[in-house]
């Protein structure tokens, strides 16, 4: 294969890989405060429809980007006050809001399908973009590629390098001993509830932007689940989110070629191999359990009712 | 007891509390209450649990307001509205329940706790000086889930101390405690004090008040009792000061030779129990060996978190062990048993935890009675064979003999567990195993949290079924439980078992320092 074919792969694995990567960042950050949002399929679908509806109005796939954001964090509003305020259970409040993401997505979208999209142009550093094999993987991808590397180092040095990030770990450890030391711990999941819903909502943006600039019904394609199951398998850590959006980019982007050159495999298997593969080597590396259950939010999924 | 100190001229109290109020719906937790707490003083805070000795001390650091009252400060009234409230203030708080964060570091969960983004270096360093201060050694490094209790709560000190409180609570401080653990914070304490520090000390527990304090304040179901001085007090007087009548001392019923050996059966045997860690904090079981024989109360002491809930479950048959002859029971092979197989043989069971182990809060008394019976009793409480059909009515005669035989106080004819209080929880989940006359009792901190009227009525059952033949293995941290209801006792730290002790000749140090992790040959070289 010539560098430019491998490069032209490697491109495709990491826009496959991107949605998955920022969506599970946000909601990596989600869990950690102690809470378990399944509507990150929902939110990332309302993403999609808005950047694609704000780009088509405006013309500018950049305030599509910000419609995406905003609207994802907005979205992700109802499930904050219902689970947060009012204690509801949130495995049902989480499933309720993707069901209702799917709804309110398709609604929306109905006069967009067809519609041909605006894409989100490819940033081109000059003369470096044509460095053989690693130019364009390097300098010529979209903006919100670049964005999902800033967000998972960003991430990464908030969890473990600032007070900030201390305090979240803190309430999704213990909300009760957070809550005697006089942290206001529905406030920090409140924000970060929100800040997942503008995570999956931007990924949302980069699948109807970038992927395939059109809006088509259902268009994450169950992206959203994969992103909360990579979260989990990463023990909560960030840098292997990204290990695992990247492997789960690069197997399914593999398969394809697999089933395209014919693989005397059922093609049935071959789908099933970036799941399998995925949740394997997350496994693996999760093997030391100490490790995982110093990062596993102990107080995941509890709702928090302060007594006064 | 004398009259409450508003009343004489002095100093201004740093800290005085005037007619605070709080309810719960219909429950008044404090009704009107009224202390003050001068400069460089400890000062106690005794009542029995569910004497709103919390509730109270919850408001004085701002996780509860008041319902009515009002709080002075150095003369001025305040309103805390907050923990970090309390902090500026000058109100440092070391809680019952640690408050820290398994998943974190020491440093950590050190900072978390201070105002400002201090870097954690700065903090690991000034938590090592503090503790060197203070005699409090800790590591900042190491991960709050991995140390003892005793290491917890130098953390929780070392966190309050960092603030530079002019007043120190500590909630229930020695609950978790070895005798000695205990001596070193009460060292730790009267440093404090000759610094000028004031503290409120809030306890049960009368010898140490006795010990340690200037004055106290005696609170019963929610009101204030008496201010007194407890040095002029004997632990009678404030015992009953604390519960409004006089405890009934516990009769022991029956003495078991200190050997047990001759000629009685052995009711429960142990044999080389091995069990790996069930997970990252859990303890090992380590080479675990025991006889308890018919008509013996066997005590195993021990602080919390050393092996107890992990004996517990291995000898209840939530865990199951590999070789049917680690765990017999009445001479049968009981390591392959789950629970019920444990109890047709003859066991019965009562863990530690009332709810989520021993009871569910959502279910009737009489469903409740059933959970731990439903095998063991099958023919009693089934009848259409395989159908399984409840009957009602013979659970209705049982749960009226518990309630009977425990005075077990309930609202109504078959409430939900959940609306009785923990001690009449706890006598019914002992009742209903008594009731079958089991001849093996296990028990795992059968009187924790309960008030001592019922505490003392669970101790009298549990020796009567001893007199009566039984044995039982009572799993307990209060030491005093075990040295009046035990014949023997042995302790286990780490996840080992001490050699069994003679309970009637054993000494509170002893008992410390094996506590403690001390091997018995060590005893003169460690106890100075």
């Amino acid at each position: 294969m010539s560098p430019d074919v491998i490069q032209a792969i490697l491109l495709t694995v990491v826009t496959a890989a991107t949605p998955l990567l920022i969506a599970a960042m946000g909601e990596l950050v989600v869990e950690r405060s102690g809470v378990l949002n399944l509507g990150v399929e929902g939110m990332m679908i309302i993403g999609a429809v808005t950047g694609f509806g704000a780009a088509q109005i405006t013309g500018s796939p950049w305030a599509g980007v910000l419609a995406a954001i905003i609207c994802g964090a907005l979205f992700s509003l109802p499930f904050a006050v219902l689970t947060l305020s009012l204690a509801t259970n949130q495995v049902a409040t989480g499933l309720s809001l993707t069901l209702l993401g799917l709804g309110v997505a398709g609604m929306i979208g109905e006069q967009f399908v067809g519609l041909p999209g605006v894409r989100l142009e490819a940033v081109n550093v000059p003369f470096l973009v044509d460095i053989p094999l690693i130019g364009r993987l390097l300098f010529g991808q979209d903006p919100i590629f670049y964005l999902s590397i800033g967000l998972a180092v960003g991430v990464w040095w908030f969890i473990f390098r600032t007070r900030a990030g201390l305090t979240l770990r803190a309430v999704g450890d213990s909300h009760g001993s957070a809550h005697a030391l006089g942290i206001n711990v529905l406030r920090v999941r409140y924000l970060a509830v929100m800040f997942g819903g503008a995570c999956a909502g931007l990924a949302g943006a980069h699948l109807s932007l970038v992927y395939i600039p059109q809006w088509v019904e259902n268009m994450t394609a169950g992206r959203g689940w994969i992103a909360l199951a990579l979260v989990v398998f990463a023990s909560w850590l960030p840098l292997r989110v990204v290990i695992g959006a990247y492997l789960f980019g690069a197997v399914t982007i593999a398969q394809f070629h697999a089933q395209a050159q014919g693989v005397a495999i059922p093609s049935q298997l071959l789908s099933a191999l970036p799941y399998l593969a995925t949740i394997v080597v997350l496994v693996l590396i999760s093997s030391n359990r100490r490790m995982t259950m110093r990062n596993t939010p102990a107080s995941l999924g509890k709702p928090f009712v302060p007594d006064r | 007891m004398t009259a409450s100190a508003s009343e004489k001229p002095g100093p201004t109290p740093l800290l005085a509390v005037e007619g605070i109020t709080k309810r719960f719906g219909d429950l008044v937790a404090n009704d009107a209450v009224d202390f003050d707490i001068l400069a460089g003083e400890i000062h106690a805070l005794l009542g029995e649990n569910g004497a709103g000795k919390s509730t109270l001390v919850k408001m004085l650091f701002g996780s509860l307001m008041p319902d009515g009252g009002r709080i002075v400060w150095n003369g001025e009234q305040v309103s805390i509205a907050n923990p970090s409230a309390a902090r500026h203030l000058g109100i440092g708080m070391v809680f019952q329940h640690f408050s820290l964060f398994d998943s974190l570091t020491v440093a950590e969960n050190i900072a978390l706790s201070l105002e400002d983004d201090v870097p954690l270096s700065t903090v690991a360093d000034e938590a090592r000086r503090l503790g060197e201060v203070y005699g409090l050694t800790l590591n900042p490094e190491a991960l709050a889930g991995d140390l003892s209790v005793g290491e917890r709560q130098r953390v929780e000190i070392i966190r309050c101390l960092l603030q530079e409180p002019s007043l120190i609570i500590l909630d229930e401080p020695t609950s978790v405690l070895t005798p000695q653990e205990a001596e070193r914070l009460f060292e730790t304490l009267d440093k404090l004090k000759a610094e000028g520090k004031s503290i409120l000390y809030i306890s049960h527990k009368l010898d140490e008040v006795k010990r340690l304090c200037d004055r106290a304040t005696v609170l019963r179901h929610g009101k204030v009792v008496a201010h007194c001085d407890p040095r002029a007090e004997t632990a009678k007087s404030l015992a009953a000061m604390m519960v409004g009548e006089e405890v009934q001392a516990v009769r022991r019923t029956h003495d078991a030779p200190a050997d047990g050996e001759a000629g009685r059966d052995v009711v429960l045997g142990v044999r080389n129990l091995d069990q790996p860690p069930l997970g990252p904090f859990s303890t090992p079981l380590r080479a675990i060996h025991m006889n308890v024989h018919a008509g013996e109360v066997f005590g195993i002491a021990g602080v919390a978190g050393n092996g107890q809930s992990e004996l517990f479950e291995a000898l209840s048959g939530e865990q199951l062990q590999d070789n049917p002859n680690a765990v017999t029971i009445g001479g049968a092979p009981a390591g392959r048993l789950g629970p019920n197989g444990r109890r047709r043989l003859g066991a019965a069971f009562a863990p530690e935890e009332r709810f989520g182990h021993a009871a569910v809060a959502t279910m009737p008394l009489t469903e409740n009675i059933l959970l731990s019976r439903h095998a063991s009793d099958a023919s009693a409480y089934q009848s259409g064979g395989r159908l399984g059909m409840l009957r009602r009515s013979a659970l209705g005669r049982t749960l009226a003999r518990v309630v009977d035989a425990m005075d077990v106080r309930k609202s109504g004819e078959n409430p939900d567990a959940g609306t009785l209080s923990g001690g009449n929880l706890q006598k019914l989940i002992l009742g209903r195993e008594f009731d079958r006359r089991p001849r093996l009792f296990i028990v795992n901190q059968p009187t924790w949290g309960v008030d001592a009227g019922a505490a003392a009525r669970i101790r009298q059952a549990l020796m009567d079924a001893a007199t009566a033949g039984a044995g039982a293995l009572v799993i307990s941290q209060d030491l005093d439980e075990l040295l009046e209801m035990c014949d023997r006792i042995s302790v286990i730290h780490n996840g080992e078992m001490s050699e069994p002790l003679d309970a009637r000749t054993v000494t509170r140090e002893q008992l410390g320092l094996l506590m403690g992790g001390a091997e018995p040959e060590k005893h003169h070289g460690v106890a100075a």
